[in-house]
């Protein structure tokens, strides 16, 4: 989705008829596309501005020490800030080596003209554009199957969002290891490398930069994910730390979620400062997948 | 592009994986170690058939249940949607038109600015104004969509109502479409400015050679050449409206009713399901089935339009 394969040669296109760039028509219509660009970019400042502004004296450290509480001016995200570190690092330790390997299989090992394997990748590009909140489904279907009564742990919550975000790691890592030209894998094995040693000693660190920017996306999208884990019932007061796979959690989308549907203002507020704080976590993860990207385009 | 990527991605390489293609060149004998670690490999990449099953069985099992009590045609045709009432009523259809018409209002933001946006970059930007929009065009991908619905209450709802004068309450059909939509643009301007940029010069210069200027370009050869790719896109757009969940369920609000009106409140499919996970249903109850009766129509949905999505794609990776 995000792949930057724009040739730019033609932008040094000779416009010889310059009156006719410059056509009322032409002029309205690039106006136009400024318009487009400006939706986004004029909402993305209007939803920080005004979370901000509306989170106010809020963003403060106290929103990380304290616990939640029933009175909004003492209440904090602590519980919800560590419940997220704990998800996400599960969910990173369970997703990312499952995704890489099944990426590696299907496109270096996997023989692409096979039905079976193009059912696979059509099965993996289908799930990659499910709903979150059908993973949530699945993670409840699964934890009952095997009898756990309580559903809100750790290691639930970092199951619907592992599953949720291995087919993202397996198409991003596809990508990295088809841009590592096909002359490394030749010398390698000229060497007289194996296929495997090829992968892991030639291939795979070439597409480290690739496979880390997938994957701190994919990582981020878990992190702002609250869906899954609603039906997991991780809404709910939690005044302690997490402190292991099976502890109880919330996290902090869930908690903004939690404090966005109290009629209180001073919830509102909480809401909106934990909703910056939130904000920008993710836009600094997205920031450092971009530039890993965009210091990462070698030319072979 | 370089000459060697384009050598790489030319037709004898596609179709053909990395290490397959230069299979001739390997002399060495598979040891046994690396039988094992392939076998490894092959299972990680089976797992997802198992997601996919997993998600149909967790589905299917509690629907069917379901279905037992509740016919398939009441369910589907059903005007009221009252499952926790003492005189429970399970028709669909209210739940129904709220997404329709979520999904209808994301697409009229999400669709032209997406579509706008990408014919910008793929054909107006230079390099460097193009370094920069489009990443801060992906940053607009990374909000969380509690802070996109958090936004849709507490801003673009008032901001509506005071500013625009237009008659909706706190919870709105309206301003959660019009927040999805900014969502969505993303999505939509990065797959489509793909299918632009993919399109070849040649018929950027044929038409300069006509005479065209950059827009008669962009609309009649450019456009025209992407459209399948563009498509593939928009209903991309179309599938991730559909099951968007926080915004709607933060926004739009609880109460299913058959909306006319986008200023109504309304529970679209994921809202319903979102709110109903938060209520104590006991596991096996007809209440506890209706979630994943409404899950099953979700998935099946959202399913039918991946395929197309997917199929689009497909085709015009082909056809340059």
């Amino acid at each position: 989705m995000t792949a930057t394969t724009a040739p730019s040669a033609h932008r040094a296109l000779p416009t010889g008829q310059r009156s006719r760039e410059r056509s009322p028509g032409a002029t309205l219509f690039l106006v136009l596309l400024w318009a487009s660009l400006l939706v986004a970019f004029a909402t993305l400042v209007t939803l920080l501005v005004s979370t901000v502004v509306e989170a106010g004296d809020r963003l403060g450290p106290t929103l990380l020490t304290e616990y939640p509480s029933s009175r909004p001016e003492e209440a904090g995200a602590r519980p919800a800030v560590l419940g997220s570190l704990w998800v996400i690092g599960t969910t990173a330790v369970l997703s990312v080596p499952l995704g890489i390997a099944a990426a590696v299989h299907l496109e270096e090992f996997a023989d692409r003209h096979s039905r079976v394997n193009r059912l696979l990748e059509l099965n993996i590009q289908n799930l990659s554009a499910i709903p979150s909140i059908i993973y949530g489904m699945l993670a409840i279907g699964t934890l009952s199957l095997i009898g756990v009564q309580n559903k809100n742990i750790v290691i639930g919550g970092a199951l619907a969002l592992a599953l949720l975000i291995l087919p993202v790691i397996i198409i991003s890592t596809r990508e990295a290891l088809r841009a590592v030209p096909r002359e490394q894998r030749q010398a390698s094995l000229a060497l007289g490398a194996t296929e495997l040693q090829t992968t892991w000693r030639v291939t795979l660190p070439a597409a480290v930069p690739g496979i880390s920017t997938g994957t701190i996306l994919a990582l981020s999208r878990a992190l702002g994910e609250a869906a899954p884990l609603l039906l997991l019932g991780a809404l709910v007061f939690i005044s302690f730390d997490p402190n292991g796979l099976l502890s109880g959690f919330t996290t902090m989308p869930i908690q903004i979620f939690g404090w966005t549907n109290s009629p209180q203002a001073g919830f509102r507020e909480l809401a909106a400062a934990a909703s910056v704080l939130l904000v920008v976590i993710l836009l600094a993860m997205n920031a450092l997948a971009i530039i890993i990207r965009n210091r990462s385009q070698r030319r072979w | 592009m370089t000459a060697t990527q384009d050598l790489r991605s030319g037709p004898a390489a596609q179709g053909r994986s990395g290490l397959r293609a230069d299979r001739a060149l390997s002399q060495v004998r598979p040891r046994r170690g690396e039988t094992a670690v392939r076998l490894l490999l092959r299972a990680a990449a089976a797992l997802s058939v198992l997601i996919t099953a997993g998600i149909v069985v967790s589905l299917l099992v509690p629907a069917i249940g379901f279905f037992q009590q509740v016919p398939v045609v009441e369910f589907l045709t059903g005007t009221r949607w009252a499952p926790q009432f003492a005189d429970p009523s399970f028709g669909v259809l209210p739940l129904v038109t709220a997404t329709a018409w979520t999904t209808a209002i994301a697409l009229t933001v999400a669709v032209p600015c997406g579509l706008g946006a990408a014919a910008y970059l793929a054909e107006y930007a230079r390099p460097r104004v193009r370094q920069v929009l489009k990443p801060v065009l992906e940053l607009l991908a990374g909000v969380p969509t509690v802070v996109f619905g958090f936004f849709a209450l507490s801003f673009v709802g008032p901001a509506l109502r005071d500013r625009l004068g237009i008659d909706v309450g706190t919870f709105s059909i309206l301003a959660a479409g019009l927040v999805m939509g900014v969502m969505i643009i993303p999505t939509v301007a990065s797959l489509s400015e793909d299918a632009m940029s993919a399109v070849p010069n040649a018929l950027r210069e044929a038409s300069a050679a006509l005479g065209s200027n950059r827009m008669q370009t962009t609309l009649r050869v450019v456009f025209p050449a992407a459209l399948s790719g563009i498509v593939a896109a928009v209903v991309l757009g179309i599938s991730r409206a559909i099951g968007e969940t926080m915004i709607v369920a933060i926004a739009a609000g609880a109460r299913p009713q058959m909306v006319t009106d986008p200023t109504m409140e309304g529970a679209t499919m994921t809202g319903f399901i979102a709110r109903m996970a938060l209520g104590d249903s006991r596991v096996g109850s007809l209440e506890y089935d209706t979630l994943f009766a409404v899950g099953l129509l979700l998935f099946l949905l959202t399913f039918v339009v991946n395929l197309i999505s997917i199929r689009r794609v497909h085709r015009f990776r082909q056809e340059y």
